[in-house]
């Protein structure tokens, strides 16, 4: 399978951009926002996907991929220093229902590099720093009735992290990896989706508040396999999470959600890229973000690519952010690419509203005290995603952190 | 007896040429069993009489006061109003998406009522009065007035007064968007909680028609910020057959 970087046919795209909105400004209502045309997905990856970190240039923030990251937040992970930094260690506690097993291998594992490679510096740099990595194997047609459980607590410091979650075909399997602790992390995380098996990965970052964490999640989907990434983001200074699907084979089905609650300062990235290259895939895409306080930053890029070879290809994706406070900044930008007409359906949407005082006085003169009213808002708005996710333990968990995240600043 | 005074009520509104005078100087005092039609023409400050009353943060009061059974509602948060049992039926009421109507139902009458009613009885209640308002069941599945028509939204509104049975009801313009059915279902409505005798009623409105479905026992005409005459029924009459023309046209609306 290829990464991104073939010559394009058309191209539609949408941008949302919510400013600091004051008191009185015109509300961004759902559906609203205004449209800019961007650069062609291709003309956006402007370098080739490396193992070697050396073959991509040092990022500057000019470029299409960072123009929205902090540099100077990155922890060095972009410039090469965070491999002289002081190094971090992590304390992983990992829970291996039956039949799984779990190595740590070195860098010269066979096993490693299958799923994709990585396709920035930070992912680059990852792959060329680790030490050892995980490999979690689902033998094939072992069907798991209990999650695979990964929890990773950092103590600080520098990490460079390499995982590999291998389902053999006709196996299922729901991986969570669950990040707390702090520290500076450049991880690349590779899922390999056996032919007919079905793999639910969630990631949760749930940092302490100064931690940053680069990560890529590259899945690669075989025949008739399916995939659903939930990809949770609450806490960390800087977040840059980085899922990419690439199909193996024809039939296979991605399922990518995620759920985003940026405070003040936090600066939360998602980034996605489906390489439709593959005949009759599918993939869906649904991401929601809240965002509260001065300077809480979300970006969210969605690239959708459907080349000429993938005939019979459904997709759709799908934005949505809710501003609760005024000093917050979305960046929403899905991107659609479309090299053939022999498909199912294709689109896109993006919306950023803003939860604003009228709808903070409705709620208010039927007697629902303010703070309560956003909380039913933002319950509202996150809750239709979490029942998507479908294990009802992580569905519990994630509605708890959001009831959490409302009560520390609201 | 619940009673609300107002006295002397002066809002303004900040405009871009600075503070703005709409109300100026309303008087009127509405007790439990009594409706008070409030009729006048456009821009003449009814909605800002309304939302002022139930403490929308746009509107400033400068002076006057308003008394709900003694206690000073203008002190009050708004949804302090709301659980002291002031209603507000919006003229536009607002969307609000990610929230089901039947949690929001819900979420309010817990608020108001001061504890959450026993969801089986509750259940029923809320079935009910969407059925005899002509609402179908799926509404309360949807999110608060999302995609809701005018018509729709009004009978949300009526659909609340109903279950969080208010002291006081203000209706701004319930009327307005509605057809001849609508009004006439949304209208006994209102009706059926008039007649438990518990609540007053401040029926802001601009045409008379809803006035064939509900009789009012006072009518005030409101221009130019403020109360201009006061009669009985027979008022709306003279209004339906002149106009605003006279309260205009003296000046009143400037
Ligand atoms: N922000 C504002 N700046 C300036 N004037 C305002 C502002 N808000 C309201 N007004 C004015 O206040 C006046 C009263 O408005 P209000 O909505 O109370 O009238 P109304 O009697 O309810 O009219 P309608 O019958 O159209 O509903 C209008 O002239 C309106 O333009
Ligand atoms: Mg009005």
């Amino acid at each position: 399978m290829a990464d991104v970087n073939t010559p394009t046919g058309s191209t539609t795209a949408g941008s949302i951009e919510v400013g600091t909105a004051g008191a009185g400004a015109q509300l961004a209502g759902p559906g609203t926002g205004r449209a800019t045309v961007q650069q062609p997905i291709d003309a956006r990856v402007a370098v080739k996907p490396s193992f070697d970190v050396n073959d991509f240039p040092v990022p500057t923030g000019r470029e299409e991929d960072w123009r929205f990251t902090p540099l100077h937040r990155l922890g060095g992970l972009h410039d090469g220093s965070a491999v002289s930094a002081a190094k971090g260690e992590d304390k992983v506690e990992l829970s291996l229902p039956d039949g799984v097993t779990a190595e740590t291998v070195g860098r010269d594992d066979a096993r490693l590099g299958k799923a994709g490679t990585p396709v920035d510096r930070v992912a680059a740099q990852a792959f060329s720093a680790f030490e050892q990595a995980l490999v979690v194997t689902v033998p094939k047609e072992t069907v798991l009735t209990e999650p695979v459980k990964i929890d990773v607590h950092g103590e600080g410091g520098t990490r460079f992290a390499h995982v590999v979650i291998d389902v053999k075909p006709f196996a299922e399997a729901v991986v969570v990896i669950n990040h707390t602790g702090t520290g500076t992390r450049a991880a690349n995380v590779e899922l390999l989706i056996g032919d007919g098996a079905k793999l639910t990965f969630v990631s949760v970052q749930d940092w302490e508040r100064d931690a940053v964490h680069a990560a890529q999640q590259t899945a690669l989907v075989g025949r008739d396999a399916s995939f659903k990434s939930v990809v949770v983001t609450f806490g960390g200074d800087l977040v840059r999470i980085h899922p990419r699907v690439n199909y193996a084979a024809p039939g296979g089905e991605a399922e990518l959600f995620g759920l985003y609650f940026a405070d003040a300062g936090q600066h939360l990235e998602h980034r996605l890229v489906i390489d439709h290259d593959t005949p009759h895939c599918r993939s869906n895409v649904v991401y929601k973000g809240a965002l509260q306080g001065q300077d809480a930053h979300a970006v969210w890029v969605g690239d959708v690519l459907i080349r000429a070879a993938a005939e019979g290809t459904d997709t759709y994706e799908h934005n949505r952010n809710l501003v609760l406070t005024d000093g917050a900044r979305v960046d929403s930008i899905p991107n659609l690419e479309i090299e053939t007409g022999e498909i199912v359906g294709a689109g896109h949407a993006s919306a950023t509203g803003r939860f604003d005082d009228e709808q903070l006085f409705y709620l208010q003169a039927r007697g629902i005290p303010a703070d309560e009213a956003r909380r039913l808002v933002v319950r509202g708005f996150f809750a239709e995603l979490v029942q998507q996710i479908g294990v009802a333990e992580i569905q519990d968990h994630l509605m708890e952190k959001i009831e959490a995240e409302l009560e520390a600043a609201v | 007896m619940a009673t609300l005074e107002i006295r002397d009520l002066h809002v303004s509104v900040d405009a871009e040429t600075g503070p703005r005078e709409i109300l100026k100087g309303v008087d009127l005092t509405v007790k439990q069993g009594e409706t008070h039609a409030i009729m006048g023409p456009n821009g003449s400050g009814k909605s800002t009489l309304a939302y002022s009353l139930a403490g929308h943060p746009k509107y400033t009061v400068t002076s006057g006061s308003v008394l709900l059974d003694g206690e000073n509602v203008l002190e009050m948060s708004v949804d302090e109003r709301a659980k002291a049992g002031v209603f507000l039926a919006m003229q536009y009421p607002v969307e609000v998406p990610g929230v089901s109507v039947s949690n929001f139902l819900r979420t309010a009458a817990t608020a108001v009522r001061g504890e959450a009613p026993k969801l089986r009885l509750w259940v029923k209640e809320v079935k009910e009065a969407m059925a005899a308002l002509q609402m179908d069941p799926a509404f309360a599945e949807r999110n608060v007035n999302e995609g809701f028509s005018g018509g729709e939204k009004k009978r949300h509104e009526i659909l609340q007064l109903e279950l969080l049975k208010p002291k006081i009801a203000i209706l701004d313009e319930t009327d307005s968007g509605l057809d001849v059915d609508a009004l006439r279902i949304v209208s006994e409505g209102i009706n059926r909680v008039r007649s438990t005798g518990e609540v007053g009623t401040l029926l802001v409105t601009h045409y008379t028609r809803i006035l064939r479905y509900i009789k009012p026992d006072y009518v005030h005409v409101f221009a130019g910020g403020r109360i201009v005459e006061s009669g009985g029924a027979e008022l709306a009459d003279k209004l339906e057959n002149e106009g605003y023309e006279a309260y205009v046209k003296g000046g009143a609306s400037e």
